[in-house]
């Protein structure tokens, strides 16, 4: 291969593809800096370690909370934008448990159904947490994600159902009414403030080359419960028969319509796993991050839909993936910008693979 | 739809009937309900003023994205962040320059309020020009989710310390972070009529006011002649919007939103129309967040949330999108049930029982009602927190807006991309010529329906 040649095919790529070119330019802008941090030692291999792990962390609840977005997005064709109040809503049912469990006879029984709302109870007070509580913990996960799958199906049943063939953008404008009645009844019931859920629990840490990186009990149960969750929806997927039929109406539902496929079966199904995964999702972010409040859930949900949307609608892997680097992203940012724009360097993530792979890192194949 | 075009011609005065119609139904019941209340006379105007500043305010905000998503079938969620960035780059304008040891933490450029509303409306059209090249070219819900993660990113740099201040041609200017800006210079109106050479003739007039409000009647005057300005404003919005519409630029616009591939093999290039539709619309919102904003004298970031664009939408959808008296209609009845209204209700409970303590939280509210069946600190409670539940009804609303009537009150109207009416004629002689506007019909609503699940 002569350097003609290599030439002219690198001129081709730059015309043809010149967005990614500069994105190119770019990542190698960023990484020449983040080399010289490191030589200079301005920065930490272990503060890049904590940033990692941290991402990591945000990822797999993005990614977990996107799942059933983007199975739903993909089955029944629209854009939930009520999907980061149903996390809320999830978070809140299962915290509500918790507390109840937890605090039974230490507290006011009203307090702790609110969650402590008004500064009644304090989550730290109670000391909860996955290795002082863990049967109350257990029970939130539980509760969360079964709250959020009636949730779902309820708003399904008398709001999605009646309006299933409208087009997309209809069904868009009615999921961001459930979204507004949905949180403004939670700020109604548990007030505005934004209260500490968990007691500090104790963590790990561990020596990485030039300094400590902390990982605590919590982190611990949101990995495992999260991959635990991504694998059992794999198999669900790939060796079930009612996998097989969603992985079907999603690829093309006429089809699968001919096929003998009922279509409310595979839509209630979806709307049973996808809740189920989005109000665990809820619990485990607040585990995670110890404070609760009722637009958790929405402001969440943008990441969400960048992860959905990097992915590729409708792929749950995709979902996972476009978490682990919208998480990434909006943690390891502040090694460059400041970190109020983390959120901001998320989207724009997004936004650079709309523009330069508009179907999503795993193409928008399917539920596959 | 003969019926409601019936309905619509009987009214004297045709389209510009109908909104005074409404207007003037909606005012008398403000004023009904003050008077059952005794409200005085400065009650009353203040009432009225503020129900006319809504109500240009969402007229004009539904005009500009009736503009976007009536005529060319834009998804634009991100309203308030160009509301934002046209106040925000306003205050930067017009803020006199920054001196040590005043009120202000940051100063401005000092530019007279026309320079600064033209500098805010070229901003927020720019932003426009920034979300539509990428996003445009993509189906209507990734522009959706473009835009509305445009607005929040908008108002978490207005959020962040580190734009608090920051030098700008030598002077300190800035955002001023979560404590927002103080808008020190002087009101839109008070710029205008000193503009005109009419400042003193106005302050005679406030003057002479006070035959009927003895005390202070300048801010009564002042919020009665503003909700004029903005009506004025919302006359201004319709006729721009209603040239728009009839130009050939908005035939094409229309031709787009029904079926973008046809207008585009036509010639069109449609990315182009697009992009200058949403400019557009940008400006005027960005011009209608500064009408909205300026007067109230502060700014700050946590106003611009997303609920204020869902506000916009709301009155869009009432009123029908694809209508500009639709949209006018819709800002107005949206501005008085549902904004407006139950604030005005939270406050006529107040007036009537001006002694009660309601519950501070929903747990000292429903236990009474559990343990005693005590319904009235439940009440109290829902009665205190109406600006929460508020939006809980507009949720509602919007969904059963969308189950029952999604044309809303006047979306039937929607103008065809087509020059010749598109209706089946009177007459009977059934031609060739009939034959075809049935197929083009019918053909607009499939456009309508495949175009979001293209791709």
């Amino acid at each position: 291969m002569g350097i003609a040649e290599t030439y002219s095919r690198g001129r081709r790529f730059a015309i043809e593809r010149p967005f990614a070119l500069v994105l190119a330019v770019i990542v190698v802008v960023l990484l020449g800096d983040l080399l010289r941090g490191l030589a200079t030692g301005q920065t930490q291999f272990a503060d890049i370690g904590t940033l990692v792990w941290d991402g990591l962390m945000r990822g797999l609840v993005i990614g977990l909370a996107g799942i059933g977005l983007s199975m739903t997005y993909s089955i029944l064709n629209f854009a939930n934008f009520s999907h980061g109040d149903y996390i809320t809503a999830g978070a809140f049912s299962g915290w509500a448990t918790t507390y109840l469990i937890a605090g039974l006879g230490r507290a006011d029984i009203g307090a702790l159904l609110l969650v402590g709302a008004g500064g009644s109870v304090y989550g730290g007070t109670l000391g909860i947490g996955m290795l002082s509580t863990p049967l109350a913990v257990v029970a939130g996960i539980v509760v969360s994600g079964g709250f959020a799958i009636a949730l779902s199906l309820a708003v399904d049943r008398t709001i999605f159902k009646p309006i299933r063939n409208e087009d997309g953008i209809t069904l868009l404008i009615t999921s961001i009414g459930v979204a507004f009645a949905l949180r403004y009844l939670m700020q109604f019931v548990f007030g505005s403030d934004v209260r500490g859920t968990t007691a500090q629990p104790p963590s790990l840490s561990l020596y990485f080359i030039d300094g400590t990186v902390f990982i605590n009990a919590h982190d611990i149960t949101l990995l495992v419960v999260a991959s635990g969750l991504m694998l059992g929806v794999h198999v669900l997927l790939q060796r079930t028969k009612l996998g097989k039929a969603m992985r079907a109406m999603a690829d093309n539902k006429d089809l699968a319509l001919i096929t003998g496929i009922s279509t409310e079966r595979v839509v209630r199904a979806t709307w049973i796993i996808g809740g189920g995964l989005t109000g665990v999702a809820g619990y485990m972010f607040i585990l995670w991050k110890g404070t609760l409040g009722f637009n958790d859930g929405w402001l969440l949900l943008l990441l969400i839909f960048a992860a959905v949307i990097l992915g590729g609608i409708g792929s749950i892997y995709g979902a996972i993936a476009g978490g682990l680097v919208i998480g990434l992203t909006a943690s390891m940012s502040v090694l460059w910008i400041p970190s109020a724009f983390s959120r901001a360097a998320a989207f724009v993530v997004m936004i650079v693979i709309l523009l330069v792979k508009p179907s999503g890192l795993f193409s928008g194949r399917a539920t596959a | 739809m003969s019926v409601r075009d019936d309905f619509t011609a009987r009214i004297p005065g045709g389209d510009a009937g109908l909104i005074v119609l409404i207007l003037l139904g909606t005012y008398l019941a403000y004023v009904l309900a003050g008077l059952v209340l005794g409200y005085t006379l400065r009650g009353q105007l203040n009432s009225i003023a503020t129900l006319t500043f809504y109500i240009g305010v969402f007229a004009m905000l539904s005009l500009a994205l009736n503009l976007h998503w009536g005529y060319t079938g834009l998804f634009n969620i991100g309203i308030v962040g160009f509301m934002a960035v046209g106040v925000y780059v306003t205050a930067i304008v017009t803020k006199p320059t920054y001196v040590a040891g005043g009120a202000a933490q940051v100063g401005g450029l000092g530019l007279p309020l026309w320079v600064g509303i033209l500098a805010g409306m070229l901003a927020a059209a720019l932003l426009g020009l920034v979300v539509a090249l990428p996003a445009l070219r993509l189906r209507a819900d990734y522009l959706a989710i473009v835009t509305i993660a445009m607005s929040e990113i908008v108002r978490f740099s207005f959020l962040s310390g580190e734009l608090q201040q920051f030098q700008l041609f030598g002077n300190r200017v800035g955002f001023g972070g979560g404590s927002g800006l103080i808008l020190d210079f002087a009101p839109p109106l008070e710029a205008l009529l000193r503009g005109l050479g009419l400042w003193n003739a106005y302050l005679g007039f406030v003057d002479a006011s006070q035959v009927l409000i003895p005390t202070n009647p300048k801010p009564v005057v002042d919020g009665l002649v503003y909700g004029l300005l903005l009506l004025g404003f919302v006359a201004a919005f319709y006729w721009l919007l209603k040239r728009t519409g009839e130009s050939p630029f908005g035939r094409v616009l229309k031709a787009i939103r029904e079926d973008e591939d046809v207008a585009n093999a036509l010639g069109k290039n449609t990315d182009r129309f697009k992009i200058k539709s949403f400019m557009l619309g940008c400006a005027l919102m960005g011009l209608a967040g500064i009408l909205w904003l300026v007067p109230q004298g502060a700014v700050t970031p946590n106003f611009f949330r997303p609920r204020v664009t869902f506000f916009v939408w709301i009155a869009l959808i009432i009123g029908g999108a694809g209508s500009n008296t639709g949209s006018v209609l819709g800002g107005a009845v949206f501005a008085a049930v549902l904004y407006q209204g139950p604030r005005y209700f939270q406050n006529l409970v107040t007036a009537v029982f001006p002694n009660l303590d309601s519950p501070s939280g929903f747990g000292q509210a429903i236990s009474p009602l559990i343990s005693q069946f005590d319904p009235v600190p439940f009440l109290l409670y829902t009665v205190d927190s109406i600006r929460q539940l508020q939006l809980v009804v507009m949720g509602l609303v919007l969904i059963w807006l969308m189950h029952n009537r999604p044309e809303g009150m006047l979306g039937y109207r929607k103008e065809t991309a087509s020059v010749i009416p598109l209706s089946r004629p009177q007459s009977t002689a059934a031609d060739g010529g009939d034959d075809d506007s049935v197929r083009t019909d019918g053909g607009v609503d499939a456009a309508a329906q495949g175009g979001e699940t293209d791709e």
